[in-house]
């Protein structure tokens, strides 16, 4: 079975005291095995709310319809014995480790213990440790580290300490949510170092999730970007940070200045605006009131994703077919 | 609406001095405040409660005639059940158990407030100073508030009436001077926090003094937290007041509900069933003390939105 | 299978036993701290006093003029201030508290006598109380805003604000003395029946029933605080992201909620815990007044009547140093618990 994940339509709504708020709209997304995908957006757009619904672990507020395919089956629909088993041994989740994803008070060897004790209640705790001290070499940490406590370790080692840890389970997908912001420029890259070497090494699936562009169009294969909760453009990755089609990708990614590219240093960048607001949607094209490119008609109707190329969507239609 | 405001028209609109706009805000702030506050049910009700407890107070001497206190002139039997005279019937002396608590409310919520007053007071300046100074004040006053924080209240306060002597002012006062101390650290820590906020470190860059700085910056921003505490703590002084009286460290010469539970056990209303002289005072107090608690949890909510919904 | 990028600076993490023995020894250089404090506040509590000291602190005991000055040689009251200061300091610390007024025995025997009753109704109160406290609030937290929980809640609230000798005297009212059709099964105060042999089974049994009602009123008053502690702490900790990644690994909701929520909810609790101390002495005193409970607290409150000055200093002393040992073991206990503190 080659399709590893398979998004078809997934929408998601909060429901509350004030009503619907639509938070991710008819999203598609094909990820397969030895792939990186990128997932682009500003904070708020849905990107890692798309992610949760992966292992079912959107709020229980929020009304989920669609599908979420993972190696054929729906996740939304499965079974809970099913989806505990799958999840961390089917697939993980790399959550920003600098912030609170590491319970304080238990020594980071036994975290990343915990999912291989779940899942295979018989093995023996020498045989535990032993994948343990791999586990860390892997991600270039001492294997004597595992006796730590989270607050005694680093930015970037905790951030390690999340990798070795969604490892644990030999998993076929791993979901990478922000996993190099709050950490400085040279951690970083030894990091995206790390996720990438093991994507090759290991064959899994990766879904990469970051407001970073640049740090995207480096490590991954194809890009998706997201707006306001939609998709609004898709393809390889160096075609949509290179040549974006759709405004905002192109916003977005010229919002990271290029080293060297004399242009990019007199272009202006940046969006004047904020992102939209769910609860309250602008009518026709979320992005039209911030889009250079905007017409009237952009505000009638939601734009489709329309296809240009063998691998290229974008949902604008101020967007010529080439 | 000020005068300047209403002469305002399309042509020339008012420019409001600074003061007038920081008013404005700051009653804007107060009007999102209340509408949160009143979105609480228990704080609402904990509020109607207080209302109606602070109306029984200050109209004691309508709906009571103070001669019901005055133990020459009571009338009614010893320790009569509840009757049409006497609807909570009589006190050991013959008084009327319900004009007593009505006029013991007064003195209740008396001593609550005032100890409450002296509380503040001396915890909201310790916590001040001890937050926003560096150097050895600081670390004294806080070292004196741990070291008073470790004392046990009740021994405390026991020994200091059995020396200062019994009197209204005196309860107050022990009470005051013995939970202060965790005002103190509320305060202590919120200070800190808000001193290391950006805009405190470019006020002193612009040359603003110390008071200065705590009067405009400080206070204002710790001010909610002491008006949401202050609630929680007069709940505390009440509950210590009737319980020193009821150990009776309280004025002899007046009624409050804790006076009035000395005396049901002094006499033994326990075992002979009044229950109409253990019940009440005590129901009182629990009411009352629900209600200020209702009601500073539901300024806390407000002022941490995070808390919402608990 | 090794990637290893240039490993940052190898710290091995300091030996744990190292880190909390630094703690402990922080702690309880505390205490001392406290303890002197309090020695100091209660030495100047007691020279307040209006009037000659020996006539008042002497009342009644001596006729002649020799007793007098024996007994202002031997606490010093006619030395200036710092030597009387020395002096107690002295007698406190090797055990001598000074003569009751009232019992005309030494202060440290009395205190010794007194003390179990106080210790058995305010352990046995405190332990139930934190264990049933903790669990309600957990529960409540839990399933936040059902059933349970509003009853609970409510409950709580009522308790926390209800004087806890007032809930005592209702309870003898009803299950001592009987009410309506509740009979009065239990004794409605003392520790023993006059016949009763403590030392023997049946002894031990009576004085059993007889601490009941006390040890209910008090676990009563106590757990409301416990439980409202930890139902908060524990929706603060609901909110946290390391849960969301238990949950991800695939565990159950329960053992997310036992295995890492409630332990990180459990250091708040346990701070709260130790800072009720005081309040957990104000009700051995209260409580042990409502049910004649010989104990230190009906000891203190006798003392008042006299007043048996000494004998409330001493108690006051024995009080405070109660409250600092539980703080200190409260602390020493969180450092086990939570390893930020010790590093």
């Amino acid at each position: 079975m080659s399709d590893l994940l398979r998004m078809r339509d997934v929408s998601l709504t909060y429901r509350t005291e004030e009503g619907d708020v639509p938070a991710v709209r008819d999203v598609n997304l094909d990820l397969d095995r030895g792939e990186i995908l990128g997932l682009a957006g500003e904070s708020g757009c849905g990107k890692s709310t798309v992610a949760s619904t992966i292992l079912r672990l959107q709020p229980p507020t929020a009304r989920v319809t669609g599908e979420v395919l993972f190696e054929g089956e729906d996740v939304l629909t499965m079974r809970w014995g099913d989806l505990r088993a799958l999840r961390w041994a089917g697939a993980s989740i790399v959550f920003q480790g600098a912030l609170h994803s590491l319970n304080p008070v238990r020594r980071v060897g036994d975290q990343i213990a915990e999912p291989i004790h779940l899942h295979d209640p018989d093995i023996s705790d020498k045989k535990v440790e032993a994948r343990v001290g791999e586990l860390l070499e892997q991600v270039g940490l001492p294997a004597a580290r595992a006796r730590a406590y989270p607050h005694q370790l680093s930015g970037g080692q905790k951030q390690r300490i999340m990798i070795a840890m969604a490892l644990a389970c030999r998993p076929r997908l791993i979901v990478a949510d922000e996993p190099t912001t709050a950490l400085d420029v040279m951690v970083q890259a030894q990091v995206l170092h790390v996720l990438s070497g093991l994507v090759h090494e290991l064959g899994v699936g990766m879904l990469m999730i970051s407001h970073d562009l640049s740090v995207l169009a480096d490590l991954c294969d194809r890009i998706v970007v997201m707006y306001g909760g939609r998709v609004v453009e898709q393809g390889p990755s160096k075609l949509v940070f290179g040549e974006a089609l759709h405004p905002y990708a192109a916003a977005l990614s010229a919002a990271f200045p290029r080293v060297g590219d004399p242009a990019a240093r007199f272009a202006p960048s940046g969006l004047p605006g904020d992102p939209p607001d769910p609860a309250d949607l602008p009518p026709g094209c979320s992005f039209a009131p911030r889009c250079p490119r905007a017409i009237d008609e952009c505000t009638r109707a939601l734009p489709e994703l329309r296809s240009f190329g063998a691998d290229r969507q974008a949902a604008c239609i101020r967007v010529e077919q080439p | 609406m000020s005068a300047a405001e209403h002469e305002a028209t399309d042509e020339h609109p008012v420019r409001l001095s600074a003061r007038q706009l920081a008013r404005r805000r700051r009653r804007e702030s107060f009007m999102r405040g209340w509408r949160t506050f009143r979105r609480n049910r228990s704080g609402m009700l904990g509020l109607v409660v207080l209302g109606l407890f602070a109306f029984i107070a200050l109209a004691a001497p309508l709906l009571a005639s103070a001669e019901g206190l005055e133990v020459t002139k009571a009338t009614g039997g010893v320790l009569e059940p509840p009757s049409s005279e006497y609807w909570l019937g009589t006190d050991d002396q013959g008084r009327s158990v319900l004009t007593l608590l009505i006029w013991g409310a007064r003195i209740s919520l008396f001593v609550g407030l005032a100890a409450t007053v002296i509380s503040m007071v001396i915890g909201t300046l310790v916590g001040l100073i001890s937050g926003y100074s560096s150097g050895w004040s600081a670390a004294v006053l806080f070292r004196l508030t741990e070291w008073f924080l470790v004392i046990p209240f009740l021994p405390l306060a026991i020994v200091l009436a059995t020396v200062l002597g019994r009197s209204l002012f005196n309860i107050a006062l022990v009470i005051g001077v013995t939970s202060w101390p965790s005002t103190a650290l509320l305060i202590r820590s919120q200070t800190l926090s808000i001193k290391e906020r950006a805009y405190i470190e470019r006020a002193r860059v612009l040359g603003a003094g110390r008071w200065h700085q705590i009067r405009k910056h400080v206070l204002p921003n710790v001010m909610p937290m002491v008006f949401a505490n202050t609630t929680l703590t007069v709940a505390i002084a009440i509950l210590a007041e009737t319980t020193l009286s009821f150990l009776g460290l309280g004025d002899p010469t007046r009624v409050s509900w804790g006076s009035m539970l000395e005396d049901a056990f002094q006499v033994g209303a326990i075992t002979t069933g009044a229950w109409w002289f253990i019940v009440p005072p005590g129901v009182c107090v629990v009411l009352v003390v629900l209600a200020f608690t209702l009601v500073g949890q539901a300024l806390e909510e407000v002022l941490n939105p995070r808390l919402k919904g608990r | 299978m090794s990637l290893t990028t240039a490993p940052t600076a190898v710290e091995t993490p300091r030996p744990r036993r190292r880190s909390y023995g630094r703690y402990v020894v922080g702690k309880v250089a505390g205490s001392v701290g406290s303890l002197a404090f309090v020695l100091v506040v209660n030495f100047f509590l007691f020279r307040v006093l209006p009037g000659d000291p020996a006539r008042t602190l002497g009342r009644g005991r001596f006729s002649t003029a020799e007793q007098l000055a024996e007994f202002n040689k031997t606490y010093a009251l006619d030395q200036s201030l710092p030597q009387q200061f020395v002096t107690y300091v002295k007698n406190t610390l090797t055990g001598d508290l000074g003569i009751s007024l009232k019992y005309r025995v030494p202060v440290s025997d009395l205190i010794l006598d007194r003390m179990w009753p106080t210790l058995l109704l305010v352990g046995t109160s405190t332990i139930l109380a934190a264990v049933i406290g903790v669990w309600l609030g957990i529960r409540g937290a839990w399933k936040r805003g059902g059933a349970f929980d509003k009853v609970s809640t409510g409950s709580s609230l009522t308790l926390y604000s209800m004087p806890e000798w007032w809930l005592g005297l209702l309870l003898i009212a009803v299950f001592a003395v009987g009410w309506g059709p509740i009979p009065g099964i239990f004794p409605t105060g003392g520790l023993h029946s006059v016949e009763a042999d403590p030392g023997t089974l049946s002894g031990v049994l009576d004085t059993a029933w007889h601490l009941t009602l006390p040890v209910i009123t008090l676990t009563l008053a106590y757990l409301a605080e416990y439980s409202l502690i930890m139902r908060s702490s524990l929706l603060d900790e609901l909110g946290e992201d390391y849960l969301t990644t238990a949950r991800a690994k695939g565990l159950r909701d329960i053992t997310v909620r036992n295995r890492h929520a409630v332990p990180n909810a459990l250091l708040p609790t346990t701070t709260v815990i130790a800072l009720s101390m005081g309040y957990i002495v104000a009700g051995a005193i209260t409580i042990e007044t409502v049910f004649s409970i010989p104990g230190l607290g009906l000891l203190g409150v006798e003392a008042l009547e006299v007043p048996d000055y000494w004998v409330l200093q001493g108690t006051f002393m024995v009080a405070s140093a109660g409250v600092i040992f539980a703080n200190l073991v409260a602390n020493l206990l969180y450092g086990l618990l939570d390893p930020r503190v010790r590093t």
